[in-house]
């Protein structure tokens, strides 16, 4: 296996051919900061966080999906990106309904930490108030698409793990939304196996588990990358 | 088949040309006014009067000048031959047309065809269109049709192909303007034991129909680039990518596949060569994104029609992870004049990097709307001047609209540029597939920039949150500014969020949203100024 040098906000980093930059700068102690990116299951390059800049390439190019190369010179928090990335994190505020206060996922949320993260004090953008439902009709679990970010997390381990496609999109742009089965509630869907791996990749509050009060969902993100390990060298024991 | 075959038949068809041709037009325009009527009244009218030995009626393809259809030419092919363009035919016209073959005087309405709409153009892409049939093959042979294609099987190699297409200088014509010799080289020497060929026919632009007309007059000349590409980059299988909106082109194209099929023009072993290429369509379903060629791909495959990012690129990594060559119809529609007439002649059209030539769809407030090919550099002061004949009752252009939701506005004072693909990028427009649509005094710009914008928000696939976001919130931004409840703010945080729309999106569609915004910002500031509120 070829191994390749490059600088990561001026640090050399070695990193495996295969490598994405965001592997390679999470293994230098880089931080780039990430949404719909999840261990273990596919990347998708759709939340547009972990764009970074590198040298001689006009266009900024999302970490997760972008392969190192010799000679690499990548910049993760320019100031210029640090603004784009707040204004995303503005965006998703905007088009949701995201009231901490009153979440399940309060005080565990990764779009609340990416918020502090970036100094997010209040949302310049004008808000959607979009009319989204909530669906609780499955016996142990919940969706808000209030709180629903689009990241596709939920579809991704569904398929790519579970193997159950239970998950999958629907509508255009701001009409898009996750749907179970063919769009139909979740508590009647053929294929869900009820096992969980949905609402543990859920990064908001939007896949819950019922009878959970505000602050109190806890997730077991490791869980996920578990299995995957386990799958693919076939350990199942610690 | 053999070239004697092909030959036989083309001769054959012009033998038995009838010495009166008369051509209606049953491309898109001209149908939606009724000219499948026309063609009718013309052939029973000829019936009736028993000159079915003399008079020869058939349904071509676009004759241009849309807005004056239905368009019939009356041609009598003789020692002197004589071409009529009849405007605005209605089927009760029929009679008056067929007595005016006995040398009665008509006062049916005519076109001239001297004027700078006909004689500025230089049909390459279209020169069969309006003269052929596009539901018959003999007639796109008897044109000198699928001789290129034989040529290239016969006689070149694939790298010799590739070679013709790289030093004729052609660029993608679906906008981006992608060296397309390049491309073919790099999808030929991609390592793949299958390949594919694309023609994307996604076309969705708001005022752009020259794909459309193309399909619809000329259907075997994009099938003929299409193979030739087959045959250059050493794919096998091809696919046509065609919006369901265009159920014309749609039945045109089958029509035509099918029979190249039974000819042995398309299917295995083409002309007894040992080059295989079969050509199927698939039907979008009209998402303006899925024209982005990762949506397209995922598309055909049977996907949502999102797009994903790119590298690898479609050369690499394409249809099913094989190696795929993507180009849009009038890309194709080029490539067998390019071989028929070699690559220098093209390359000597046009201006030092934009060859060859273009065709526009002429559309907005101008006299002539319609479908123009000119040389590349032609001025847009001649295009909207005068071959649009200007805008009609006196009025001023402002501004033309150039390659759709992704382009801009072309201030009045900037007509005397050429349009090549680097003048148009460098007045913050682009080529665009080719829609240009003429705007007048009354035009107000902040008005066109949230029309593209609201198109952009309504398309957008909804993966990227900038794209799928941003393109809400611009579209708000402008609400607010047209409606004069906007203030400064409002206008910094517009540019703002601009810069951020078009830096951070995943695919082209977001990434040239905010286009039409720049480039009436840049040109025409002061009508979003004038808006603002006095706070």
């Amino acid at each position: 296996m070829t191994v390749k040098t490059l600088t990561i906000d001026g640090q050399l980093v070695s990193a495996r051919e295969e490598e994405t930059v965001l592997q390679a700068a999470q293994e230098a102690g880089v931080h780039i900061p990430t949404l719909c990116h999840l261990e273990g299951v596919g990347d998708v390059g759709a939340c547009r966080l972990c764009l970074v800049e590198i040298a001689g390439m006009n266009k900024l190019l999302p970490a997760c999906v972008t392969k190192v190369t010799e000679g690499m010179e990548v910049v993760t928090n320019s100031d210029r990106l640090q603004n784009y990335r707040r204004t995303i994190i503005e965006m998703l505020f905007a088009e949701g309904n995201h009231v901490c206060s009153v979440c399940v996922a309060n005080g565990n949320c990764e779009l609340q930490d990416l918020a502090i993260e970036m100094g997010m004090d209040h949302v310049r953008l004008a808000y959607h108030f979009p009319d989204r439902k909530v669906d609780l009709s499955h016996d142990r679990y919940g969706i808000d698409h209030n709180r629903c970010v689009l990241c596709t997390r939920c579809i991704r381990v569904c398929d790519e793990i579970e193997g159950a496609h239970t998950w999958d999109m629907a509508g255009r742009g701001t009409k898009s939304h996750v749907i179970t089965d063919l769009s139909q509630p979740w508590g009647t869907s053929q294929t869900c196996t009820s096992c969980g791996k949905c609402v543990n990749a859920c990064p908001t509050g939007a896949l819950f588990y019922q009878g959970s009060s505000v602050g109190e969902m806890k997730r077991d993100r490791a869980k996920l990358d578990f299995l995957v390990t386990a799958r693919e060298k076939q350990q199942w024991n610690f | 088949m053999e070239l004697n075959e092909l030959l036989e038949i083309s001769r054959q068809e012009r033998s038995q040309a009838k010495p009166i041709q008369i051509r209606c037009c049953t491309a898109a325009g001209c149908l939606s006014a009724n000219s499948q009527a026309v063609k009718q009244q013309l052939e029973a009218v000829v019936k009736a009067e028993g000159w079915e030995q003399e008079v020869q009626v058939s349904g071509v393809g676009c004759m241009r000048l849309c807005c004056q259809g239905p368009l019939v030419e009356v041609e009598r092919v003789g020692v002197e031959t004589q071409e009529i363009l009849y405007e605005k035919v209605t089927p009760e016209d029929a009679p008056a047309i067929i007595e005016t073959l006995k040398g009665k005087e008509s006062n049916l309405s005519v076109v001239k065809l001297d004027q700078p709409f006909f004689t500025s153009q230089m049909p390459i892409v279209l020169e069969n269109s309006g003269k052929v049939d596009p539901e018959r093959i003999q007639s796109y042979i008897a044109t000198g049709g699928y001789q290129a294609l034989y040529h290239v099987l016969r006689d070149l190699t694939s790298v010799e192909v590739v070679d013709t297409i790289s030093r004729s200088g052609l660029r993608g014509r679906g906008g981006a303007g992608y060296p397309t010799g390049l491309k073919w080289a790099t999808v030929a020497k991609a390592k793949g034991e299958r390949k594919f060929v694309i023609c994307n026919a996604d076309e969705g632009d708001p005022g752009a129909f020259m794909d459309r007309s193309v399909l619809e007059s000329d259907p075997h000349r994009v099938l003929e680039g299409m193979a030739i590409a087959g045959y250059a980059v050493g794919a096998s299988q091809g696919y046509i990518y065609v919006r369901a909106e265009y159920p014309t082109a749609i039945k045109r194209l089958q029509t035509a596949i099918n029979q190249a099929q039974r000819l042995g023009i398309l299917g295995s072993q083409i002309f007894d060569s040992p080059f295989d290429f079969k050509i199927d369509i698939r039907i979008g379903a009209g998402a303006y994104v899925c024209g982005e060629e990762t949506a397209l791909m995922a598309s055909i495959e049977g996907k949502r029609g999102v797009p994903h990012p790119r590298p690898p690129y479609p050369a690499e990594s394409g249809l099913w992870g094989h190696p795929t060559l993507i180009n849009n119809v009038e890309t194709f529609a080029n490539i067998a004049p390019i071989i028929r007439k070699g690559a220098e002649w093209f390359a000597s059209i046009g201006t030092g990097k934009s060859k060859g030539t273009k065709v526009f769809a002429l559309a907005g407030k101008i006299l002539n709307t319609g479908l123009i090919e000119v040389p590349m550099g032609t001025s847009l002061r001649e295009i909207v001047e005068k071959m649009g004949g200007g805008v009609p009752d006196g009025g001023t252009a402002k501004a033309v609209q150039t390659g759709g939701p992704s382009g801009g506005c072309i201030p009045a004072s900037a007509f005397d540029t050429p349009v090549d693909y680097e003048s148009l990028a460098s007045l913050g427009s682009m080529m665009g597939s080719g829609g240009m649509i003429v705007m007048d005094q009354t035009t107000n710009m902040v008005d066109v920039a949230r029309f593209f914008m609201e198109f952009c928000m309504d398309e957008s696939c909804g993966k990227c949150i900038p794209c799928r976001v941003g393109t809400v919130q611009l579209h708000g931004l402008l609400t607010k500014i047209s409606e004069g409840k906007a203030s400064q703010a409002d206008l910094k945080l517009l540019e703002e969020l601009c810069d951020m729309v078009k830096n951070t999106s995943l695919c082209g569609l977001g990434q040239s949203a905010p286009n039409p915004v720049f480039s009436t910002l840049r040109y025409f500031h002061d009508e979003y100024l004038a808006l603002l509120s006095a706070e």
